[in-house]
């Protein structure tokens, strides 16, 4: 299959080493490489092109994460690994759209990753609670929220772009944004 | 200490800014304040979470960027599992064959109804009253004028020709006739003839449109008594499976039909009939229907036009009660007195049917 495509696929074990390093080559190779297997998927049990790119990107992410972690073992191929977070994703999915018709139509071996997809959705889920929340809070506590604790930014930089005459007041506005984030948070449900 | 200070402290605490002092300090505070352990936990959670968020947030944009520059489109195509010829036409055509599958149903529908096929009895109950074609008239002049030689002149019944026909049978040894109203409906006038070929000139006096049957009465000067009548009338019902057969004039020359009673309902359930395994045809209409000792049970009035050799013969005690009810002044001075003594009942089917002879005849239907 991949053949008739012309893909190179990345050998494991750089994938691996890329992931730690951050390196966009090796994630580009990565992307590449499995996206038609999980596209042949998808399409074949109900889906579209959209379908297999929103279940394939949060497989990526699930194996960044896990890699990121440590806690990724080379104890079977990367290949069948995000086939089968793949796998599980679209399941669950089309069981929410009621669309599952009882059986699905394989094209690897799969393994059991229930566990961890469940996870990933718990955390997917947590995340979502914090995009809304960013949007809902509004200038200038958003950007305020992002360069300081986002983009690692010093309190100096952000008096300066902000024109806070002191530091103090900074710290104040601060304060109080997190403390609405924090609300805006916890109050959804 | 103040909510924003202690943030502060946490802050610089998690960030490695506090000094030596300040860092042992700020652990014996966790260790003697629960609270500020807490908190420490809570912030350090939340601000994991915003980190996440934006390291997903980046990784997204990444991807996105990657995937834009997939023809993703037709991969799909590649990818996907063909179907076969017949799947992939009905996909790419299935409106027009589904439009032009309503179109033929619809004309089919609509001949049917135009056909009388959806409405019309007619259609499954055929009655079998013969319409005499030109061949026919012309074989019946040539037999006509030859009886006419034979006899030497005596009369026979009218030279112009018969359009309809049916059979008749004898109700009594005085001339009575029965056979189906459908037959001599319309009729200007009705003669019946005999096996030896001799016309007869007859009279309708009842008629029973819900049973479709029609007494006649021969008024012919040229007519003699029939001589008793040898079959009898049943009353009751009788038995499925029972060996029936009929005696009628579908052609010019008489036929016997055996047969079997098949069921107690008649068309499409019509208790007033039986259905019977007797092949018969037009101009069998108004014949007998004899069970096996040689009663009239039935008078046969019908087929199935899809199924050959069914045929539907109106019940004997309803007829019988359709006689018994006729006026007396429509009988005038000439009783009708059903036979009620069956003198064929010891006979063999062949010695039953020789004596039927003169008492089943050709019913023809003249008019304009």
């Amino acid at each position: 299959m991949n053949n008739h495509l012309n893909v190179e696929i990345p050998a494991d074990s750089e994938v691996i080493l890329g992931i730690l390093n951050n390196s966009d080559v090796v994630l580009k190779k990565l992307y590449l490489a499995y996206f038609p297997m999980i596209l042949q998927l998808v399409i074949n049990n109900n889906g579209n092109e959209d379908d297999a790119k929103d279940v394939y990107q949060e497989a990526i992410i699930v194996l960044y994460n896990k890699v990121k972690r440590g806690d990724f073992e080379l104890s079977s191929k990367l290949k069948t690994y995000i086939y089968s977070i793949c796998r599980r994703l679209w399941l669950k999915r089309l069981k929410q759209m009621n669309r599952y018709g009882g059986d699905i139509k394989d094209f690897e071996d799969y393994l059991p990753v229930e566990d961890e997809v469940e996870m990933q959705q718990e955390r997917d889920l947590q995340l979502n609670k914090m995009g809304e929340a960013l949007k809902l809070l509004g200038e200038p506590c958003k950007t305020i929220m992002e360069d300081f604790y986002m983009h690692n930014k010093s309190m100096q930089d952000i008096c300066e772009r902000f024109g806070y005459t002191n530091a103090d007041n900074a710290k104040t506005q601060k304060y109080k944004c997190l403390q609405r984030l924090k609300k805006l948070f916890f109050q959804q449900q | 200490m103040k909510n924003d200070q202690l943030l502060e402290m946490i802050e610089r605490y998690l960030n490695g800014e506090m000094t030596v002092e300040e860092r042992a300090e700020f652990d014996a505070l966790r260790n003697k304040d629960a609270v500020v352990e807490t908190k420490l936990e809570e912030h350090k959670h939340f601000t994991g979470l915003l980190k996440q968020y934006n390291d997903r947030h980046t990784m997204e944009m990444r991807l996105n960027a990657i995937h834009d520059e997939i023809d993703a489109h037709t991969l799909a195509n590649d990818l996907m599992a063909h179907p076969s010829v017949v799947v992939r036409l009905w996909r790419q055509h299935h409106s027009k064959i589904s439009v032009a599958a309503s179109i033929a149903i619809f004309a089919t529908l609509l001949t049917l109804f135009f056909t009388g096929y959806l409405s019309n009895k007619k259609a499954d109950y055929q009655q079998l009253v013969s319409k005499v074609n030109q061949v026919e008239n012309s074989t019946k002049k040539l037999e006509v004028k030859t009886n006419d030689l034979i006899k030497r002149g005596g009369k026979t019944g009218p030279i112009i020709t018969a359009k309809y026909r049916g059979t008749g049978f004898a109700l009594s040894s005085n001339g009575y006739i029965l056979t189906n109203l459908h037959v001599v409906n319309g009729a200007d006038s009705v003669y019946v003839q005999n096996a030896d070929g001799e016309s007869f000139h007859t009279k309708v006096i009842a008629t029973d449109a819900s049973h479709d049957i029609a007494v006649l009465q021969i008024n012919d000067p040229a007519f003699k008594n029939l001589g008793a009548v040898p079959y009898g009338f049943k009353k009751g019902k009788s038995e499925l499976g029972e060996d029936v057969y009929t005696y009628g004039y579908p052609t010019d020359a008489v036929v016997f039909g055996p047969g079997a009673l098949t069921s107690d309902a008649g068309f499409q359930g019509d208790t007033a009939e039986y259905t019977v395994s007797v092949p018969v045809n037009q101009g069998n209409s108004g014949g007998p229907l004899f069970d096996s000792k040689g009663n009239v049970i039935g008078i046969i009035s019908g087929r199935q036009t899809q199924t050959q050799g069914v045929a539907f013969a109106k019940k004997s005690a309803l007829f019988l009660k359709t006689i018994q009810d006729i006026p007396a002044d429509s009988l005038k001075n000439n009783p009708l007195i059903l036979n009620t003594k069956n003198t064929l009942a010891g006979l063999s089917r062949k010695e039953q049917v020789k004596k039927l002879k003169n008492y089943v005849f050709i019913v023809k239907v003249y008019n304009q």
